[in-house]
């Protein structure tokens, strides 16, 4: 028999396989090859020391907003708000990056802790809510990533800047870039990912190594049963938004302080916290599984964008991704073929 | 137990790319470089390819200098349509790497990047649609969109019987400010009194907004519309043909933007399309292209498009609702502007001062 936590890994992968199995098809009753799409697609990747650099960079974020989720998902909460927060965060950790002069030792880590908080503080906001009024948290936080939005656009507007687009560039002080990396790869590579895999142990240790995390699990298995057993289940939940938004806010920091440098105003949403629910999705809430899982995401974003030179368009990755969701989020119905086949075995 | 499982699949991961990435860099270094003819591509801004405005103009002014010069698709000319704003570097790279000779950005979202890649690249010519980026390997194309935009508020004022028009912006900007202004400029000129509702949707994206902007306006009895929304336009399109479809006999006109939207006002018998302000990148793409190709690439310079060399102009397509008046009072300013007898402004305090002159 397979266990729970095989089948954990076992319906990512074989969702994955289905969902590019699934793009192949699509591609060929539309008349496109995809044996040379897919080929495209490695390639986008993989040709260069750049676009390897450059799918590192996409994966940064998407691993924190990864975690943001996938935190909040662990103990009971859905933070559908992690783009609200990835944006305050961005704009937040830019807003220090260029207002402030110190030393990097004390810049850079201002500027990132300056993203954790505004993020924290806008996931604290629907946290509260919950916790003292029961307001659910799905509908709070949709409602903070348009004021995030709008927000943000009008800072940047009106009051970072004279009515311009986007804000001049952090200090280098307080930026992720890192001459060596460029050097290496003339790409924007930055300093990021280590605080993305800082991050995952941190996200590691805080569930499966500490009393708080155990607590904040509890109150997402079972309320009643945790009020009962004396846990403060609203304080948990609040701690728990507030981690969750912290992760987000360290994703804006990611293109804030390292990809971009700059904040600029969005005419729509960035999308890293909504891909982050996906990535969560597919890395079973797991720590390790998002780096995983958001590996693949970067993988594809930056690799559909090679897709038009095998004349496929690269619109056909996203059905792949939203095929691969569809299928994790169906898993059952994976875990009851496999045990059929499995009791086929056997007779 | 799982976590070994995980650090070993991690580790296969990576060992995967670093090889097929050695792999992958020994060949591409062969291509390139064998060949001496003229490439150009585009990037597009996130409204993709087939935005039916902006980027899809671009588009096909570079088929159409494909076509004049006998290349072929992705052969001569291309595109990488951006899907998000991180996808822009990614994709000027990409361009540059292949060996592209002039890359075109489309639309000013782009600027910034193109300066960065610019910078890096200094073989490379590139070119920016709607900004100006000050290099000396980029030229920067722009229009003016003010005086296209004053000929639409002259036909709006002229088509409309109630008094009240609209107009719909995308995302606030200096860009479109430029719209906003030639357009009420231009119906004031008409009639001093005309009512211009201005709003701007927040977006160059979002349909729906649109749809519920104009849904508002109409209701408020504003019969024509011009927006500068880009895909939100193509709300403001639904509404007056599902209020058009419901009263035939109502008056509900939209002004198109960047292209002819005739097609896209088309409902039944009736089309609610007044006129187009036609903004002709694809002109100005293909004639860059051009110049680059025999050799005088603009570099460093900023291209500028107006009326006068009809980089701007105003649809006629419409017959019916284009009448002869509103195309005699159309061309009357259009030669003013033209001459430098009137100057459309392009922003706030220039349009202030301009009404004041009235």
């Amino acid at each position: 028999m397979f266990s729970s936590t095989k089948f954990n890994f076992i319906i990512p992968i074989i969702s994955v396989v289905l969902g590019l199995v699934a793009g192949a098809i699509i591609m060929l009753i539309f008349g496109y090859n995809p044996i040379l799409g897919y080929q495209a697609l490695w390639n986008g990747v993989f040709d260069s020391g750049f676009f390897m650099s450059e799918t590192v960079n996409r994966i940064t974020p998407y691993i924190l907003t990864g975690l943001a989720i996938a935190f909040a998902f662990r103990t009971g909460l859905f933070n559908i708000g992690a783009e609200g927060q990835v944006l305050v965060g961005w704009i937040a950790s830019v807003w220090v990056g260029t207002a402030i002069d110190a030393p990097t030792i004390l810049h850079l880590p201002l500027a990132l802790l300056a993203a954790g908080a505004a993020g924290a503080f806008w996931a604290f906001i629907p946290g509260i809510l919950k916790a003292k009024l029961g307001v659910h948290e799905v509908i709070v936080s949709i409602m903070m990533n348009y004021v995030a939005l709008h927000l943000t656009n009008y800072l940047i507007r009106d009051v970072m800047t004279d009515n311009s687009e986007s804000t001049e560039q952090v200090k280098q002080t307080a930026s992720l870039t890192n001459d060596f990396l460029i050097g290496l790869t003339g790409s924007r590579l930055h300093l990021g990912f280590i605080v993305a895999l800082f991050m995952v142990i941190v996200m590691w240790v805080i569930l499966e190594r500490t009393k708080l995390g155990y607590e904040l699990k509890a109150v997402g298995y079972n309320q009643h049963a945790s009020n009962y057993a004396g846990m403060k289940v609203g304080r948990n939940i609040v701690i728990s938004m507030v981690i969750s938004g912290l992760f987000a806010g360290l994703a804006g920091a990611m293109q804030g302080l390292g990809s971009f440098g700059t904040a600029f105003t969005n005419t729509a949403f960035s999308n890293l916290g909504f891909d982050g629910i996906a990535v969560a999705l597919l890395g079973g809430n797991n720590p390790f599984g998002v780096i995983l899982s958001a590996s693949l995401f970067g993988f594809l974003k930056v690799g559909a964008l090679n897709m038009s030179t095998a004349g496929v368009p690269n619109e056909i990755i996203e059905i792949v991704i939203a095929l691969i969701i569809l299928f994790v989020a169906s898993g059952f119905i994976i875990r009851w073929a496999l045990l059929q086949l499995k009791k086929g075995e056997r007779k | 137990m799982k976590m070994r499982r995980y650090a070993v699949l991690l580790g296969l991961l990576l060992i995967v790319g670093v090889v097929l990435s050695a792999c992958g860099s020994g060949g591409s270094s062969e291509q390139g470089g064998s060949d001496n003819s003229f490439e150009t591509a585009m990037v597009t801004d996130t409204g993709g390819i087939d935005d039916k405005s902006f980027n899809q103009s671009a588009w096909e002014g570079l088929t159409q200098f494909g076509g004049d010069n006998g290349l072929k698709e992705d052969a001569g000319y291309s595109y990488l349509q951006s899907n998000s704003a991180s996808d822009y570097v990614t994709n000027l790279n990409r361009l540059v790497q292949s060996n592209t000779d002039l890359i075109f950005g489309i639309g000013f979202k782009l600027a910034e990047d193109i300066g960065t890649v610019a910078d890096q690249h200094k073989d490379t010519h590139f070119a920016i649609v709607d900004s100006v980026v000050d290099k000396e390997n980029v030229a920067s194309i722009v229009f003016e969109e003010q005086q296209g935009s004053f000929l639409a508020g002259v036909a709006a004022a002229m088509k409309s019987e109630s008094g009240k028009i609209g107009f719909v912006g995308g995302e606030e900007s200096e860009l479109i400010k430029k719209f906003e202004a030639g357009y009420v400029a231009g119906a004031k000129s008409v009639n001093k009194d005309i009512e211009v509702d201005v709003q701007y949707a927040g977006s160059f994206g979002a349909p729906d907004k649109g749809k519920l902007i104009a849904s508002n306006m109409y209701n408020s009895g504003v019969d024509v519309i011009y927006h500068s929304a880009g895909g939100t336009g193509n709300g403001v399109f639904a509404q007056a043909k599902d209020l058009k479809n419901n009263n035939p006999e109502g008056n509900y006109w939209v002004i198109g933007v960047d292209r002819d939207q005739y097609e896209e006002g088309q409902i039944g018998d009736n089309n609610v399309t007044l006129t187009s302000m036609l903004k002709a990148v694809d002109v100005a793409v293909a004639d860059v292209a051009k110049q680059s190709k025999d050799g005088e690439f603009p570099g460093g310079e900023i291209v500028s498009y107006g009326l006068k060399d009809d980089g701007i102009n105003i649809a006629e397509t419409n017959k019916d609702a284009y009448t002869e008046d509103i195309k005699a009072a159309v061309n009357e300013w259009k030669q003013k502007l033209v001459n430098g007898d009137v100057t459309a402004p392009s922003t706030d305090a220039e349009l202030k001062e301009y009404q004041d002159s009235l």
